[in-house]
């Protein structure tokens, strides 16, 4: 099937029709026609390429009542995403090429978006011992990206061994920054509010200590590094210090936290339980202007879907994480698109560009230009709605925003120029 | 009055005082009588739901229920469906299909009483949640300041121990601090919470430098545990430098008084001779917890305002 | 009835300052009337105080309590006998919490000789339901067991939903029910007077 767009506008800018054939861009002017093409109207939508998430808890195997593969997928492709990295933390773990091979074929299977496995660092997350990282990298799945995320690799020595070793796979270690030993029983951001609501606090400096310590690892053994949710105004300094000295070094920030502060917990109320936690005023204006200056280089959603059990219940027995997905892109306008600090071009960069750069992945991330593979996504700019956790595509219904009003809706999704999304439902 | 009692800011000057002059005309009322009994909630159910021991927090509930003939339940965690999985709103919504007008609640998790109040009708007191507050403990504190020295405004309390994990710590320092009293709060800085700059306080090291102008000590309960992690070096070190003995007890002016919530360690954070001396409102502090009790459930229980 | 019942009154004053202080000192001479003819406490010596020993006034807060007061003081002025007075708070009592809330409480307070075997005569502003007056009874058993238990009220403007009735009454005011009758006193309110109103709603 070939694809006609009408009047899109790439990146925010002038309004050109688009033709779509054997999944990529065929060409790109104006008034074009193509006999026997569906024709989708793009009238008053931005076109960015294909947005890259290199955080996802997709949760097969293991907890399939809260997310699948295939509902996760869905979620993506609403969200604008045409590639996503499911995390290591499933049970199993994602740890061998056995695992990562299932999870590469189950996305393929959904069909929704590209379904890229992150491996494990550590055998089971433990951090003692390295998983067969080699394996995982030759593997069906290709996996460039390794991560015990839910847990930090602590051990500074096995922290700088993976550093090495990945080098020689053009993988990158991607790092839960979090020292242990100071968050014991953390439960929130240690501050002020922590300090009232009796809820064991989680330092900063816990975070930035692991961050420290791995810029000076990555730069002493000349590895790439990359940094998961970074949190905290004291992480954006250190990161623009590492990337001043030229270490190689690239991090994420989450919807999240760009928009909500530890107020969020006044009410107990464990859908805004998050690890890193939600931090300051002070921190979200950091983080802020860190990915409006390019020292974090990517939103990533640690799109993290739990069963209802799993958060409705006491806060200190609820599991950390929030829905991302479906409301990504729409955070992102919000803070950084209205607010002026970011144009769409530099949003393409940081939500498809950059991630799809880190996860060493082909064909995603490319500019809007003929030839190019058409990983796409549609985008009203002007559309605000009230977001209804319980619409969503995903199986859980974690989502921190329910009841928030949002811009920007996801009007069509194109991957490998085939339609996932169209008028703002999923295809398939 | 709010329909809840979750934290002492539930509380402005207004409602705190409501409760301390009910507290007191039910004291008075009952004085001297023979039947200590009213009928006020005849027909109420309140179940004290305890997911941590406490006998004499729940002992102290049930009683002031049964004085204004509120039929009760006691529910707790062991021994009951709990110990078997079932989660907080399953059981919330369980007691209240059996019609519970009001739940009382002692939890090891902080927030707990919120969660509760989310999802039943009827009212929800917190009895202690974690390390959060238990504002009926600092109602009866300042029931029990007012009854000795006459007055809240302008009271100088020294609060003493462990100010991170105390949720009677938290309580006070809000209810004391809206009743007007002056709170200090004296403790190792690794009791302290990092963010108590946001706390109506000041924070002193120092006991010896400012138990000469205190009005009220109170001593809170310190877990011999937190020695192993670190928060000081040793039972007997902690004593030395934050416990209260009668060197100590010298230092007050002749009208102060020593108070504890209980259970007290006897020879940690206070010695036998200042618990037993006359300053210590220790036993009154028992007494006056069923009246303000009785004072809160009649509040939130009697119906809405007119 | 002492006056006719044809009508609801229509809203506005009904009592004045100096209708209220007649009317008390009408009811503090029907005390003393009665407790002459009644002779005291058996075996008492009737003749030193005309029986008024026996008598305790309790007033029913809030305005009843500052009503028994002035009648204390009425029949001391009248008859140089210094009357026992106290007050019992029924709030705690009362079987209409769930419709009307709670309410801040009034004091208790009874005389040091207590109620056992003496007349309590309660008192209160406004009999209308009588269920105020049924509390008190209630309250009353709680506190001790007097001889016999008496009803003085300021105005009684009928409606009644219970087996009570005054043994005094200062002013019978045919009112229909939606009405609202409210006493003002000087210690409470800062004026004596009786007042109706259309009420609305009820």
């Amino acid at each position: 099937m070939t694809y006609v767009i009408k009047n899109a506008r790439p990146y925010g800018e002038d309004a050109v029709d688009l033709v779509l054939r054997n999944g990529a861009i065929a060409s790109i002017g104006e008034d074009l026609t193509v006999p026997g093409a569906e024709v989708v109207d793009g009238a008053g939508l931005v076109l960015l390429p294909g947005l890259v998430d290199l955080h996802t808890h997709l949760r097969e195997p293991g907890r399939e009542d809260a997310e699948t593969v295939e509902t996760g997928s869905r979620a993506a492709a609403l969200g604008g995403f045409t590639a996503v990295h499911a995390m290591a933390n499933t049970d199993p773990v994602a740890d061998t090429a056995g695992v990562v091979e299932q999870v590469w074929r189950l996305g393929q299977q959904a069909g929704l978006v590209d379904v890229v496995p992150v491996g494990a660092v550590t055998v089971g997350l433990a951090g003692s011992q390295l998983a067969e990282l080699g394996a995982m990298a030759d593997s069906a799945a290709r996996v460039r990206v390794f991560s015990d995320d839910g847990h930090c690799v602590a051990d500074p020595a096995l922290m700088r061994r993976a550093l090495e070793y990945v080098k020689a796979l053009g993988g990158v270690v991607a790092q839960h920054a979090e020292e242990p030993r100071l968050t014991v029983g953390a439960q929130m951001h240690e501050g002020d509010r922590s300090a009232r609501l009796g809820l064991t606090g989680w330092p900063a400096a816990a975070e930035e200590a692991i961050i420290a310590r791995d810029v000076l690892l990555a730069q002493h053994v000349g590895a790439r590094l990359h940094v998961c949710h970074v949190s905290t105004a004291g992480s954006v300094e250190l990161l623009r210090w590492a990337k001043s000295r030229g270490v190689q070094v690239t991090a994420e920030v989450t919807p999240h936290h760009l928009l909500l502060t530890d107020a969020c917990a006044e009410g107990y109320d464990p859908v805004f339980k998050v690890n890193p936690p939600l931090r300051t005023d002070a921190d979200v204006e950091a983080l802020r202007a860190g990915l409006a200056d390019g020292t974090i280089d990517a939103v990533a959603t640690d799109h993290a879907p739990h069963a209802v059990e799993d958060k409705e219940c006491e806060w200190a027995m609820a599991r950390p994480g929030m829905l991302g997905l479906e409301q990504a892109l729409s955070v992102v306008v919000d803070t950084m698109v209205e607010t002026g600090r970011l144009d769409w071009r530099a949003l393409a960069d940081r939500m498809s560009v950059r991630p799809a750069a880190i996860g060493r992945l082909a064909g995603h991330g490319r500019p809007v230009a003929v030839g190019e593979p058409a990983n796409l996504v549609l985008v009203d700019p002007a559309h605000r709605s009230t977001v209804d956790p319980a619409a969503l595509a995903s199986r859980s219904r974690n989502s921190p925003y329910a009841g928030r009003e949002l811009p920007g809706r996801v009007v069509a999704t194109f991957l490998r120029g085939v339609p996932t999304v169209l008028d703002g439902k999923a295809v398939k | 009055m709010k329909r809840h009692l979750l934290e002492a800011a539930d509380l402005d000057l207004a409602d705190a005082t409501l409760v301390l002059d009910t507290a007191a005309q039910i004291d008075a009322a009952l004085a001297g009588r023979e039947v200590k009994k009213l009928p006020t909630l005849r027909g109420r159910t309140v179940v004290n739901l305890f997911y941590e021991d406490s006998t004499r927090t729940r002992i102290s509930f049930e009683l002031a229920a049964k004085r204004l003939s509120a039929d009760v339940i006691n529910f707790s965690a062991k021994g009951s469906s709990v110990s078997k999985g079932e989660s907080l709103k399953d059981t919330a919504l369980t007691l209240e299909a059996m019609g519970s007008d009001a739940i009382v609640v002692r939890h090891g998790a902080s927030g707990a009483p919120h969660r509760l109040a989310q999802w039943v009708r009827g009212s929800v007191v917190n009895a202690g949640d974690g390390t959060h507050e238990h504002p009926t403990q600092a109602l009866l504190d300042a029931y029990t300041i007012r009854q000795r020295l006459g007055r809240l405004d302008g009271v100088r309390v020294v609060l003493v121990g462990d100010v991170l994990h105390s949720r009677v710590a938290r309580s006070n320092v809000w209810l004391l601090s809206t009743l007007g009293a002056e709170v200090t709060v004296v403790a190792p800085p690794t009791l302290v919470p990092v963010g108590v700059g946001s706390w109506p306080v000041r924070v002193s090291y120092d006991l010896d430098a400012v138990l000469p102008e205190a009005d009220v000590v109170m001593m809170l309960r310190v877990q011999a545990e937190r020695m192993n992690a670190s928060f000081f070096p040793s039972a007997r070190e902690y004593s030395r430098r934050y416990g209260l003995d009668a060197r100590r007890m010298e230092l007050l002016h002749d009208d102060a008084i020593v108070m504890h919530p209980g259970p007290m360690n006897r020879g940690m954070e206070i010695a036998a001779e200042v618990a037993d001396s006359v300053r210590s409102t220790i036993v009154e502090q028992v007494g006056n917890g069923v009246s303000v009790r009785m004072a809160v459930l009649y509040l939130l229980l009697g119906g809405a305002p007119e | 009835m002492a006056e006719p019942a044809l009508g609801a009154p229509t809203p506005g004053a009904l009592m004045s300052a100096d209708d209220v202080a007649r009317v008390v000192d009408r009811v503090a001479h029907q005390l003393i009337e009665r407790a002459a003819a009644r002779g005291g406490v058996p075996g008492a010596d009737a003749a030193a105080d005309g029986g008024l020993s026996d008598l305790v006034l309790v007033g029913i807060p809030t305005r009843g309590a500052p009503l028994a007061r002035r009648l204390a003081s009425r029949i001391e002025a009248f008859t140089g006998t210094a009357i026992d007075v106290g007050t019992v708070d029924i709030t705690l009592y009362r079987d209409d919490l769930r419709l009307r809330g709670v309410r801040a409480l009034e004091d208790t307070r009874l005389p040091d000789a207590g109620i056992d075997g003496r007349l309590v005569v309660l008192v209160d502003d406004v009999l209308f339901s009588g269920r105020s007056v049924r509390a008190a009874l209630d309250a009353l058993r709680d506190l001790g067991r007097p001889r016999a238990v008496q009803l003085a009220v300021l105005v009684d403007r009928g409606h009644r939903e219970l087996p009570i009735r005054a043994d005094y009454v200062g002013k019978n005011v045919p009112t229909s029910r939606s009405q609202q009758v409210k006493v003002k006193l000087v210690e409470t309110d800062g004026v004596d007077q009786v007042v109706v109103s259309d009420g609305a709603g009820a």
